[in-house]
């Protein structure tokens, strides 16, 4: 049994967040859906103005939240809505793509594309394909248990009081 | 270093500069930085394998750059400077921050210096970044001072190999630098030592949203530093003061070093080179790889 039918066999449903520029990705996006074609439903879409107006903190953001994958996807090369967002993007990723490598992040936890608006075929393709490697990886637990675990020496009750107050802050603060 | 205290009285008594930034001697093996207005006080500079500090983050100071305003307009700021520093202010002058008409450089010609206070000057006590350097002296510099020396051979060990770090599992790679993570305890020495951290308002200390917990919380101290990686990638001219400052001897330059090799890789990028050259993160070429996208 491989690691695929392992994690599945668990139940398990990666989450994967996928920030996709308004002009190109996120109309190939609905053509998809028009199109009726299919594909996982593990994609939770944000639709951002810009591929270049992605701040990696998002990224970090959604894997803080639980993410198991995120997606960045713009327009084409030379068709960006704003003229150079995607180049901007383009040098930006490559770097923090390296950066998040070297911190010990699979490679296939973030991915980047580019999908035009007419492309409803490709986002479905890209979709599959990412869910797919992201089933074969499982879920994000080096991140998860960051979530979870206080490293200084707490008492345990001390612990629980204040994951419970950063729960709380959370929800109001958002 | 008598040649260059005499340089700096002079400098200050022709009113060409209005301030000195340089080394102090303290003790046996420590110096500290020291801003200088009065010419007498010129006696107190020195030049040695102790001058440690980035003088270079002082020039962004509010009230560095106050010391320089007169009536008559901005004068010059006269600052000691390693060939290693004037690669901070090379980077500072292409991100505009400070001009270099603005600013006397005197530099020393470099023989390497101590990893830290209180050592004695030798191969095993040589700062990392001293190991492999080839700018013992700089042409960029209005004034060099001191003879040029060899910079004795490296015979200590380096706490931590970065190729060794490179060829880990990504699972162990996340362990070790979440246990490198999980000391700090978010004092933000490596951003107030930075010379190139001269954010007025750092992303850290906005809190509506918050996108970088303050608590030094193990999620909060890994988005902090892969953050502060980040934003010095392609920038970062390799100090090394960040680590130095660091109180809770954090690896900080592993990340800092791993980025300048990709930028170097990547786009042939290497900061601190040229003021000619525009930034890297502020620019873009049509003909950047394509590789990483579907």
């Amino acid at each position: 049994m491989d690691n695929k039918e392992k994690h599945i066999e668990n139940g398990w449903e990666p989450k994967i967040v996928a920030f996709v520029c308004n002009w190109c990705t996120y109309a190939g996006a609905d053509l998809a859906g028009t199109s009726r074609l299919k594909y996982p439903a593990n994609m939770k879409i944000i639709r951002v103005m810009c591929s270049g107006a992605v701040d990696p903190v998002f990224i970090l953001k959604a894997f803080e939240r639980g993410a198991d994958g995120v997606l960045v996807s713009g327009c084409h090369p030379n068709d960006c809505h704003y003229n150079a967002g995607n180049f901007h993007a383009r040098r930006r990723w490559d770097l923090f793509h390296a950066l998040l490598d070297f911190a010990g992040i699979e490679k296939e936890r973030l991915q980047f594309s580019w999908i035009s608006a007419s492309e409803g075929k490709k986002f479905a393709d890209v979709v599959t394909k990412i869910t797919n490697d992201i089933k074969m990886i499982g879920p994000f637990k080096g991140y998860q248990e960051m979530n979870r675990q206080f490293t200084t020496e707490f008492p345990e009750q001390e612990k629980e009081k204040l994951v419970q107050q950063c729960t709380e802050a959370e929800a109001v603060n958002g | 270093m008598d040649e260059l205290r005499r340089f700096a009285r002079e400098l200050l008594l022709k009113k060409e500069v209005a301030a000195v930034i340089g080394y102090e001697q303290v003790g046996e093996a420590r110096t500290r930085p020291v801003v200088i207005t009065d010419p007498d006080e010129c006696r107190r500079l020195v030049l040695n394998e102790y001058c440690l500090n980035n003088l270079v983050v002082y020039l962004n100071r509010a009230r560095i750059k106050a010391l320089a305003r007169s009536k008559e307009g901005i004068r010059k700021l006269a600052v000691v400077a390693k060939p290693c520093d004037i690669r901070s202010i090379v980077a500072l002058i292409q991100e505009n921050q400070i001009r270099r008409e603005n600013l006397m450089i005197l530099s020393m010609n470099c023989h390497g210096v101590v990893r830290d206070f209180g050592c004695e000057f030798n191969g095993d006590n040589l700062a990392a970044k001293c190991i492999s350097c080839n700018t013992q002296s700089s042409t960029y510099a209005d004034k060099s001072f001191g003879e040029v020396r060899e910079i004795p051979k490296f015979t200590g060990k380096l706490e931590y190999d970065l190729s060794e770090i490179e060829q880990l599992p990504p699972s162990k790679r996340m362990e070790f630098f979440r246990e490198q993570f999980d000391k700090c305890i978010k004092c933000y020495a490596c951003r107030a030592v930075c010379p190139l951290c001269y954010c007025q308002r750092c992303i850290t200390d906005k809190t509506i949203p918050r996108w970088i917990e303050s608590s030094s919380h193990s999620r909060g101290n890994f988005a902090w530093n892969i953050v502060r990686a980040l934003h010095l990638s392609g920038r970062c001219t390799g100090c090394g003061e960040c680590e130095r400052a660091c109180p809770m001897d954090i690896p900080l330059s592993l990340l800092n070093r791993k980025m300048a090799m990709k930028s170097k890789e990547l786009f042939g990028y290497e900061s601190g080179k040229s003021t000619d050259n525009p930034t890297l993160v502020g620019s873009y070429d049509q003909k950047d790889s394509d590789e990483l996208f579907m």
